[in-house]
Formats: structure tokens, C-alpha cells, sequence
């Protein structure tokens, strides 16, 4: 037995810890932790609606797993891409204009 | 307040915690740590709610492939050791940024809380056996499409890191400081050849 407000809360704390991730780095790297964030928010919110009203089809669980197959894929072309913007520019900082 | 509540709130507040440091640390390493926290409490927090299997691939996936990434790209970007708070915006989009962060989660937290929120509700185990037949079962064609999804992403991430830089170097005049070795090393052939004609 548990209350669902619990994990609803902690749901929401990630969602917006992760926007503001996003919004107030600079270091491309470190705005993808705040997408990894969000994403884990999402996460968080199939399992627990999974676990208190799961269907015949598991499909929370199943969608969290092919999120975190997605957030893996994701992950390694955005790194891919930062590397590639670092040998071209020097630095990673998205604030600045590209040459 | 029952036993899990108890234990979710233990572990939820340590997961809400270090996911707010990550965010707001100025030592770029230490984001990449405080991940580390959040992804496997965060794991904990799964297992709390009774999904094992999701907690494991958490475990798995995030915490040991994902972080792993995220430390390289660090490395190989030459990310300073200590604080740097050059990494983070500028205080007014810091502060626009806690307020858009402050109303996503206000946002969320009216949207949840009242639809799902107020109730003790009892978890369903998520036994691993039921939703290995379901995987392999109903979903087994979005599985398979997922995994042609990770061959692209490979595909993809390998094309574009061998992709050959265009040599924009010399004609760009506005070269950051960390680009000084790779300039000085291009002035060495133009002096040798200075030299030898």
C-alpha cells in the first residue's frame, strides 16, 4: 500500500529540475542531463501508474523499457554530435555562435 | 503513512535532492556524479513501487552505459577539473530558468496530483514472467523495430564522428582560447615552409 502523491511529487521535482537544466547551462553536456531528467520523469510516471493500474498487456513496463532502450540511442549519437561540434568549434558552449 | 510510503519518501527525497544538484553544480564532473545518484535511486524508487525488471535495466542501462557516456564526452571535451561556474547561463536566465522549472512543476503537480494523487492504493508485483510474455509476445514487433533503432543509433553516432572536419581553422579570426595548441601546431608548417622557400 502506498500513497500515489509520493511518487507523483517526485515526478514533477524531476520534470522541472530537468527544464531547468535545459534552459540554464551552457555546456551542451550538461543540458543533456537535463533531458536525461525529463526523460526519467517519464520513466517514473509509466511505472507508477503501471504498478497501482496495470493492463493485461504490462504496458507500462514495457514502454519504460523501450524509453530507456530510446534514452541509451539517443544518448549516443547527441555524444557523437558534441564531439563532432568540439573538433569543428573548440568548444561546446551553446551560447556562443557557430563559426 | 505505511511502510513503502515511508521507504519512498526516504528514497524519493534523495533522488529529488542530488537530481536538483546536477543541475545547479559548478563542477562539470561532479553533474556527471550527482547523475549517478538520481539514476540509481531512482532504480530503488522502481523497486519500491514493485517493477524489478525495470529497475534492473535502469541499473544496467543508465547508471552503467549512459553515465559512462556522459564521463567520456566530459573527458574528451577537456572539461575543466574544479569549480567553473562559466559553464552556467547568465543570472537573469538562471533566474527565468528556476521560474520556467518552478512552473513545469507546478504545472505537473496540478495536473497529477488531483487525478491520481489522494488515494492508498495497493502495488501490483510487476512479476518479470508475465511481462517477458508480453515483451516477447504482444510488443514483439516494436522489440524487434527497437532493435534496428540501436543499429542506426550505431551507424549514426560512428558516421558521425568520423566525419572529416571541413578546415575552418585558419579562416575563422575568432578562435576561443582553448583552441590555441591546435593553432600554434598549424603555424608550424607555414613558418617550416617560410623557411625553406
Amino acid at each position: 500500500m502506498i500513497h500515489l502523491w509520493l511518487p507523483l511529487l517526485l515526478v514533477c521535482v524531476l520534470a522541472g529540475a530537468g527544464a531547468y537544466g535545459v534552459i540554464a547551462r551552457r555546456n551542451a553536456v550538461l543540458v543533456l542531463i537535463g533531458v536525461e531528467l525529463i526523460l526519467n520523469a517519464a520513466n517514473l510516471l509509466f511505472v507508477t501508474t503501471a504498478s497501482v493500474r496495470g493492463d493485461q498487456l504490462r504496458t507500462g513496463y514495457v514502454l519504460t523499457l523501450f524509453l530507456i532502450t530510446i534514452a541509451a540511442a539517443e544518448m549516443g549519437v547527441a555524444l557523437a554530435v558534441i564531439l563532432a561540434l568540439f573538433r569543428d568549434r573548440g568548444h561546446i558552449d551553446l551560447s556562443e555562435p557557430g563559426s | 503513512m505505511t511502510t513503502l510510503d515511508i521507504l519512498f519518501a526516504a528514497v524519493g527525497l534523495i533522488t529529488a535532492a542530488s537530481a536538483v544538484l546536477a543541475v545547479t553544480t559548478h563542477h562539470l564532473v561532479h553533474a556527471a556524479l550527482w547523475l549517478v545518484v538520481t539514476l540509481g535511486t531512482l532504480a530503488g524508487c522502481y523497486l519500491i513501487l514493485g517493477a524489478e525488471l525495470v529497475a534492473l535495466v535502469q541499473l544496467l542501462i543508465y547508471v552503467g552505459a549512459v553515465v559512462v557516456l556522459v564521463l567520456f564526452a566530459l573527458m574528451l571535451t577537456r572539461a575543466p577539473i574544479g569549480s567553473s561556474p562559466e559553464h552556467s547561463a547568465s543570472l537573469v536566465q538562471r533566474v527565468a530558468a528556476a521560474l520556467i522549472g518552478a512552473g513545469t512543476t507546478a504545472l505537473f503537480a496540478s495536473v497529477l496530483l488531483p487525478a491520481l494523487g489522494g488515494e492508498l492504493r495497493t502495488t501490483r508485483a510487476g512479476d518479470t514472467q508475465s511481462i517477458a510474455t508480453q515483451l516477447f509476445g504482444s510488443w514483439v514487433w516494436p522489440f524487434e523495430l527497437l532493435s534496428l533503432l540501436l543499429l542506426v543509433a550505431l551507424i549514426a553516432a560512428l558516421a558521425v564522428s568520423r566525419m572529416p572536419t571541413t578546415p575552418t581553422i585558419p579562416t575563422t579570426p575568432m578562435i576561443p582560447t582553448t583552441l590555441t595548441t591546435r593553432t600554434s601546431v598549424d603555424d608550424i608548417p607555414a613558418k617550416t615552409g617560410g623557411e625553406s622557400a
